[in-house]
């Protein structure tokens, strides 16, 4: 098997529409978390991260003048893919894979006001319109599974590259905030109306955002950045407790955290960071407090960047394994925005200030309903 | 490691009315309403799972068709195997995404319900079955056009090839208004059935 690297990525969101842009706001301590009143989404005030339309339509318009003949999250998806394949030059062949990493995909078209065609919510139909727009050879493969898709993506594409079925895969993740979300999430009373706040005692709820992210996934050396990482584990594994809530031991948590360390042969204090995925609920965050105290993990730092982006759902594990592709190449540790006061039962190093450390190694885990959870391990390349 | 050779195990089909375990039919009924269908089988089939009831029905489906299949290959909760679950289908969890979005077509929003949003996920079926057999294992779906046999076959090889899963349960289930079709495989060192496209192909056109 060779080496499967992370390459050049992209995301469009709130923050900004390239990973430089969004990374150096979250340096800053930058959250794109807003209160938003409109009863179009819901009839209480919510927070969310909400892309702004004309900022949209000015990164699509980059490669497409057919603003119309696209949904919002098409479009937010075109931006960001199109962006990597520019970037990073590539020639798409029949060796050249396409994820599309989604949950609920073009889910607004359900909407009763939806001037879209219902046949667009149907997920295949959204990867077809990503793969005829740049033009790939084979089809479109739809990771849904729940909020450990973004991740999940990752690992299915080193895997696809390790049996030799392509030369690279481009991944593009995205989810939208809806009615349709927000109203579900609501009903769980799990919404805040204020700024996210992971593993703190003070939490208040979940915010949504929406972004669309991509990655370009190769195993040619040749095709990096100066922000490539190798990925060395992943593990994946259920909970097999509860559909809706985490399992209170961190079950399928610590094992897939084990199984990613048992593939990259690295032991846990070799681990420099930590990107949880510390959505603020009480029960999940509880949850990977166990987790990572069974593994050993309760001193490596550790940050949940829902603070900057809200909960992205099928992406949000793409765009925070983008933010810690940065993050070891800058050897910054990021705050994990929200956080004031420890509210978990065991002990964990959640980074409260933006500080410099020399950083190699870093494990992105996320979990999800359904009892899923998904852990990768990435190491820094050593550029020659 | 890649000369290991992986057989179909046991293989359960449901559609057009009939729940069929390597071919041959265990269950049977006209009933053209996919939930009178599915859950006068699981009275029939004495399952004995009272969660069944509150499930949607892609997950009842899915259940269904697991739990014929791997009560048969004698699966056990207590032996906590690892056997992975990779299912597929076309509709997502679309059947239900309409229910959850026609609750909240009104001004005032409210009538979203916790209990049909929490199916708004196509991978939830998914736990539902690693929760009834305690299956620690991973777990991905994938959605396709049309059933994508190549897929299955390169994803489960990998899973067995890498030693992530000591089997996997592979499959199609889809549920689309009032359309419904479920083929599940269990891939594993052992078997009669090669692990093999064509044969994967083969028996869901059976």
């Amino acid at each position: 098997m060779s080496s499967v690297y992370l390459s050049h990525n992209n995301i469009v969101s709130a923050l900004g529409c390239t990973s430089e842009e969004v990374v150096a706001n979250i340096s800053n301590e930058r959250s794109g978390l807003k209160r938003i009143d409109d009863k179009r989404f819901l009839p209480e005030p919510f927070c969310a991260s909400l892309m702004d339309a004309a900022v949209l339509n000015d990164a699509f318009e980059r490669f497409s003048k057919k603003s119309d003949d696209y949904t919002r999250l098409e479009k937010m998806m075109i931006a960001s893919l199109g962006e990597v394949i520019q970037q990073s030059n590539l020639s798409i062949t029949e060796r050249t894979g396409l994820i599309i990493s989604t949950t609920k995909g073009n889910i607004d078209v359900l909407e009763k006001n939806s001037t879209f065609s219902k046949e667009r919510s149907y997920l295949h139909a959204l990867g077809k319109t990503i793969k005829d727009f740049f033009g790939f050879q084979n089809d479109a493969i739809v990771v849904s599974n729940a909020c450990v898709s973004g991740i999940l993506s990752v690992a299915v594409a080193k895997r696809y590259i390790d049996a030799d079925m392509y030369d690279e895969v481009l991944i593009v993740g995205g989810d939208l905030v809806t009615r349709f979300i927000l109203s579900g999430f609501s009903s769980f009373q799990a919404l805040s109306d204020r700024p996210c706040m992971p593993y703190s005692k003070n939490r208040t709820g979940i915010n949504i955002g929406e972004v669309a992210a991509s990655v370009l996934v190769t195993s040619k050396k040749e095709n990096l950045t100066s922000a490539s990482v190798e990925v060395i584990g992943e593990g994946s594994c259920n909970d097999a407790n509860h559909i809706s809530g985490p399992s209170r031991t961190g079950e399928g948590l610590y094992r897939s955290v084990k199984s990613a360390m048992k593939d990259s042969g690295i032991a846990a204090n070799k681990i420099d960071y930590i990107s949880a995925h510390g959505t603020a609920t009480p029960y999940n965050d509880e949850m990977e407090a166990i987790a990572f105290n069974r593994l050993g993990l309760n001193n490596t730092p550790l940050n949940s960047l829902k603070g900057y982006f809200g909960h992205t759902l099928g992406a949000s594990g793409l765009v925070e394994t983008i933010v810690g592709m940065h993050a070891l190449k800058s050897n910054t540790l990021c705050a994990s925005l929200g956080f004031d006061e420890l509210g978990v039962s065991q002990p964990i190093n959640v980074i409260e200030k933006t500080t410099s450390k020399k950083l190699n190694t870093f494990l992105k885990t996320a979990s999800g309903f359904g009892g899923c959870n998904t852990a990768v391990i990435f190491q820094k390349v050593q550029h020659g | 490691m890649d000369k290991k050779e992986f057989y179909i195990k046991s293989y359960c089909t449901i559609e057009n009315g009939v729940i069929a375990l390597n071919g041959r039919p265990v269950f049977q009924d006209d009933e053209k309403d996919f939930l009178k269908f599915i859950k006068s089988a699981y009275k029939s089939l004495e399952i004995g799972y009272p969660k069944f009831y509150k499930m949607d029905a892609l997950s009842k489906l899915s259940f269904i068709a697991a739990d014929v299949l791997l009560d048969h290959e004698k699966v056990m909760p207590e032996d906590e195997k690892n056997i992975a679950i990779v299912f597929s289908n076309k509709a997502s969890s679309l059947d239900t995404d309409r229910k959850h979005q026609a609750s909240i077509e009104d001004e005032e929003g409210y009538g979203a319900s916790p209990s049909v949003f929490v199916y708004t996920l196509p991978n939830i079926c998914i736990g539902e079955i690693s929760i009834k057999y305690k299956l620690y294992s991973e777990n991905s779906f994938f959605i396709f056009d049309r059933f994508n046999a190549a897929h299955l076959h390169q994803y489960a090889e990998s899973l067995l090839k890498t030693e992530k899963a000591d089997e996997v349960l592979c499959g199609w289930v889809d549920v689309d208004g009032e359309s419904y079709s479920a083929y599940i495989y269990l891939v594993s060192q052992k078997g009669e059935i090669q692990h093999k496209e064509e044969e994967i192909y083969r028996l869901y056109n059976n």
